[in-house]
């Protein structure tokens, strides 16, 4: 009766039970990682209580509005990369002291740095990033919403319960053992019987279709939601990536969900796909693994290219140079990354020739990339350049990415590969081009439109801490990682022998710290910025001299983005407009506006979707018969439901566009001089250089 | 955004009076599932790439045991057919301007002849399902068996996605009316079961007439 309740949910499966039976400082840490579930939790929902801010949390969960879901996903990311930070801290620190020894058990380090790199690639990267492309996209576009806004909601809703059940696993049981990758058949049910992989599987599976259906949406709302005049070749950079980036998607997460779909009958049906008997073949795993893992890495990087390109050209106040070039590198980097995947397993057997095909192919990489970094480096020069926060993010681009870049060429020759596959190195160079790449485009992305939708800047003394602090870490945390790769040190060790290695290690784990302070500075801006929101106000709507269109509205961003849709007739509406002095006049028609109603649409499936993974992981059946019942019930329901729309009186348009025009009209604005001052207000007087 | 200023609409469609704002909707929602079509296409591909990775082994019956060309062609007619007829269900509504009531029980006559043959295509799938479990070829006995069984049961489990689709068409036609809600995801379903019926002539051709050729 029990088993049929609860499948092989036992008291025992509980991680802070485990404590009790066997303290030490291993299962100290495990079950101080497992009470922040339950504490947290009840913290949140005491604070929600407090504050009485169950109303707008459920405004917030409902609505279909493409900046506050962008918000939610950059929140959900900001939640998981705590958790990551914390874990890559643990095991950079725990490498310190594990010369023959260590205080990580080797399971709980297997546990540590799956989980931190599942999370960290799936829960934090590609939120961040989905994240970004929400808020800007449809405003750089000139639209109001996305083609499919409760689609939208949806794949958050996917992406929330991979995070549910990967954060459920610190409470209750464990998490694959298997890395990131997950090969089988380590992951396989003869070799792994427990509930580990079941939850990797899940949750990068049930997020992975969420994933696909943005894809999906953000395709089809740069084709088809464009406004009038907004040719391919007048869209802004980063929305050429976005575009990029959910061809990407649609593309590459098929071969995903398949092979999570073949791994998850091979454990729960006893199929054959990727046994090592029966004529299962694990190779078939790997490639399909990689025909989506490496689409996957340009997925993350090109959107961060997209906000550096913007970044450079805004804040030397110049036409982007090269933009066409820059078009051309963004598709031909999405192209040829569908032709390399085979480089991450150079040494499993396949023939030199195919290692030389696939080794060439991976260099050719490096052309679209090297053209990018000139164009940007051609964009600043001559330019009114000012360096602030974006700014010093871009140049440790340059110099910390190009590194990255570097390795990558080096790993690229499948006869060094052979030499340095599976060591630090390989962790040294993948860290070196997301941090640096991802990372800091995301953040210079964040401090760049934070003032667009909340309506004030981020105070800029912390962000400057906060970005040389990241760059700082970053340099000592994972530069020494090359050499201790080079002098042998494994990937996914947990300890070793060789006294040589721990003068770097010390230094990678003092870089480490760095890391996880400049992650606590992120929220320390934060935090002071909101307390000081009032000084930072930026009502105008344009901090930085923006050039394209989401700059053309005020601060925050109202919910229907543009009063009446902009027309364009160039590459910089706006900066064009502003030249003209045609930028505020006034609009003497206003149209009624519609905008879809909140929905619980995607709460809804995001409940039953964490009921489902949950109830598959622990065998319970019932509930995951119920739940995916539940969802398909769902979908009809909604099917039927009428659509509903709020609209937007004219009147009201009127009112708060009209008062927003005439004091644009008559304020004085402030030169690029005054851009990081409290009287910066978020309007743009012409400066020494009037634009080309 | 106004419709005058757009050019590319699908041609084809009859929205009824009114087309304006309708027509922009029809544009995105039924490209946007086109798209999600070709995604889905990459999901067939890699089950495909990974069967034809695969041999049968000694140890369980082959292609020549477990295969059924009769039941297969019953199959392949009930689908291609089914294909027509859901054909004829989007003509009836394009054509059909006049009697409300009489466009909507010829839509729906369409509709459940396709229902029907679908379910007939499912009746001989699973009856092979069960022959081939009986017969010593079960999905869990080899590599080949499984890359098999999955391939065609995805198949499978789209067409039943497809049936269940398609009569919560039928109900919303019958009790919402030919609206444009309803048109579309007529014409997305359509799309759905033609890529269906397309999946399936590569199955019939790589998977059967490939494995005993
Ligand atoms: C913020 C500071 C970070 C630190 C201190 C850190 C540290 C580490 C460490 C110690 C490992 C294990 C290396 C080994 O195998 O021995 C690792 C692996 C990994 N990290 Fe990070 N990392 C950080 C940020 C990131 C970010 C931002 C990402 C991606 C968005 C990332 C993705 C990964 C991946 C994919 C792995 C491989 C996991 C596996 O072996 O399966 N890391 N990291
Ligand atoms: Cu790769």
């Amino acid at each position: 009766m029990l088993e049929a309740l609860f499948g092989r949910l036992t008291w025992d499966s509980i991680i802070l039970v485990q404590e009790f039976e066997d303290p030490n400082l291993n299962t100290f840490i495990t079950a101080g990682a497992a009470a922040m579930m339950p504490v947290g939790g009840a913290l949140v929902v005491a604070l929600l209580f407090w504050m009485k801010w169950w109303k707008p949390l459920f405004d917030w969960l409902t609505s279909v509005d493409h900046k506050k879901i962008g918000t939610m996903y950059i929140i959900f990311a900001v939640i998981m990369f705590f958790r990551g930070v914390v874990e890559g801290v643990l095991m950079r620190v725990n490498q310190a002291v594990a010369l023959d020894g260590g205080f990580l058990s080797s399971d709980h380090f297997n546990q540590l740095f799956t989980t931190h790199g599942t999370n960290m690639i799936f829960f934090v990267a590609m939120p961040f990033l989905i994240g970004l492309i929400n808020i800007v996209v449809p405003l750089q576009i000139g639209a109001r919403d996305v083609a499919f806004p409760k689609l939208n909601q949806i794949s958050l809703g996917l992406t929330a319960v991979g995070g549910f059940l990967i954060m459920i696993s610190l409470l209750v049981g464990e998490f694959s053992t298997g890395g990131w990758t997950g090969y089988p058949s380590f992951t396989g049910r003869l070799i792994n019987p427990g509930v580990g992989p079941d939850y990797y599987i899940l949750s990068i599976g049930i997020s992975g279709i969420g994933s696909t259906l943005t894809g999906v949406n953000f395709a089809v709302t740069i084709y088809k939601m464009r406004t009038a005049g907004m040719s391919f070749m007048r869209m802004p950079l980063f929305t050429w990536t976005a575009l990029c980036t959910s061809i990407l998607l649609i593309f590459a997460m098929p071969p995903l969900t398949a092979c999570c779909l073949m791994l998850g009958l091979d454990r729960y049906l006893g199929f054959h796909f990727f046994t090592n008997d029966m004529g299962g073949n694990l190779m078939n795993f790997i490639n399909l693994f990689w025909m989506f893992g490496h689409p996957e890495v340009y997925i993350l990087i090109l959107p961060a290219f997209g906000v550096m390109s913007e970044i450079a050209a805004t804040f030397s106040g110049k036409r982007l140079y090269g933009y066409t070039g820059l078009v051309a590198a963004t598709m031909c980097i999405a192209v040829i990354s569908f032709m390399v995947w085979l480089h991450h397993f150079f040494t499993m057997g396949q023939s030199a020739t195919v290692n030389a095909a696939f080794g060439i192919a991976t260099l050719l990489v490096a052309i679209p990339t090297g053209v990018k970094i000139y164009d940007w480096l051609a964009t600043l020069w001559g330019g009114r350049i000012r360096f602030t926060t974006p700014m010093l993010y871009l140049c440790g681009f340059f110099v910390l990415f190009a590194i990255g870049g570097l390795s990558g060429v080096i790993l690229a020759n499948p006869t060094l590969d052979y030499q340095l596959h599976n060591s630090l190195f390989l962790v040294a160079h993948f860290h070196n081009v997301i941090i640096p790449g991802v990372l800091f485009g995301v953040l210079a992305g964040i401090y760049f439109w934070f003032p667009k939708i909340y309506g004030f800047r981020l105070l800029d003394g912390y962000s400057r801490i906060t970005a040389f602090l990241w760059a700082f870490g970053f340099i000592l945390a994972f530069l020494p990682l090359y050499q201790v790769g080079m002098m042998g040190l494994t990937r996914r060790t947990v300890n070793y022998d060789d006294p040589a290695l721990v003068p770097w290690l010390v230094v990678s784990a003092t870089g480490a710290l760095f890391l996880g302070l400049a992650f606590l500075f992120v929220l320390l801006t934060l935090w002071r910025s909101v307390v000081n929101r009032k000084k930072l106000a930026v009502p105008f709507g344009d901090p930085w001299d923006g050039r394209t269109l989401e700059w053309w509205t005020p601060a925050p961003t109202p919910e229907w983005n543009f009063a009446v849709l902009p027309k364009v007739d160039g590459r910089d509406p706006f900066t064009e407009a502003k030249a003209k002095g045609t930028a505020y006049q006034p609009i003497e028609k206003y149209e009624d506006i519609e905008m879809p109603a909140n929905t619980y649409y995607g709460l809804i499936i995001a409940a039953l979707g964490s009921g489902l993974g949950f109830g598959l992981v622990w065998y319970m059946w019932w509930l995951a018969i119920i739940c995916f019942l539940g969802c398909i019930v769902t979908v009809i329901t909604y099917a039927f439901l009428p659509e509903r729309k709020k609209i937007i009186p004219a009147a009201e348009v009127r009112e708060i566009d009209e008062a927003w025009r005439r004091a644009a009209r008559e304020a004085r604005g402030v030169t690029r001089d005054d851009e990081c001052n409290e009287a910066n207000q978020g309007l743009a007087r012409p400066d020494l250089i009037t634009n080309p | 955004m106004s419709a005058s200023t757009r050019q590319s609409l699908h041609p084809g469609l009859n929205l009824g009076a009114e087309h304006g704002d309708d027509h922009l909707e029809a544009e995105t929602s039924v490209f946007g599932f086109w798209v999600f079509m070709m995604s889905d296409m990459v999901t067939f591909g890699m089950f495909f790439a990974v069967f034809a990775t695969t041999l049968p082994l000694a140890c369980c019956p082959g292609p020549t045991e477990l295969f059924d060309l009769g039941s297969i062609a019953w199959q392949t007619s009930f689908l291609l057919l089914s294909s027509m007829t859901s054909g004829m269900a989007v003509l009836t509504m394009k054509q059909e301007h006049g009697g409300r009531s009489a466009c909507i029980k010829k839509l729906v006559f369409w509709l459940l002849l396709t229902v029907l043959l679908g379910c007939g295509f499912l009746y001989r799938e699973i009856s092979d399902f069960i022959f081939m479990a009986t017969a010593g070829g079960p999905p869990t006995r080899s590599g080949y068996l499984s890359a098999l069984w999955s391939l065609v049961g995805l198949h499978g489990l789209h067409v039943t996605g497809g049936i269940l689709w398609c009569l919560v068409i039928v109900v919303g036609v019958m009790v919402r009316g030919v609206d444009l809600r309803w048109k579309l995801a007529l014409l997305r379903w359509a799309v759905f079961w033609h890529f269906l019926d397309v999946v399936w002539i590569f199955i019939f051709s790589f998977v059967f007439l490939g494995g005993l050729l």
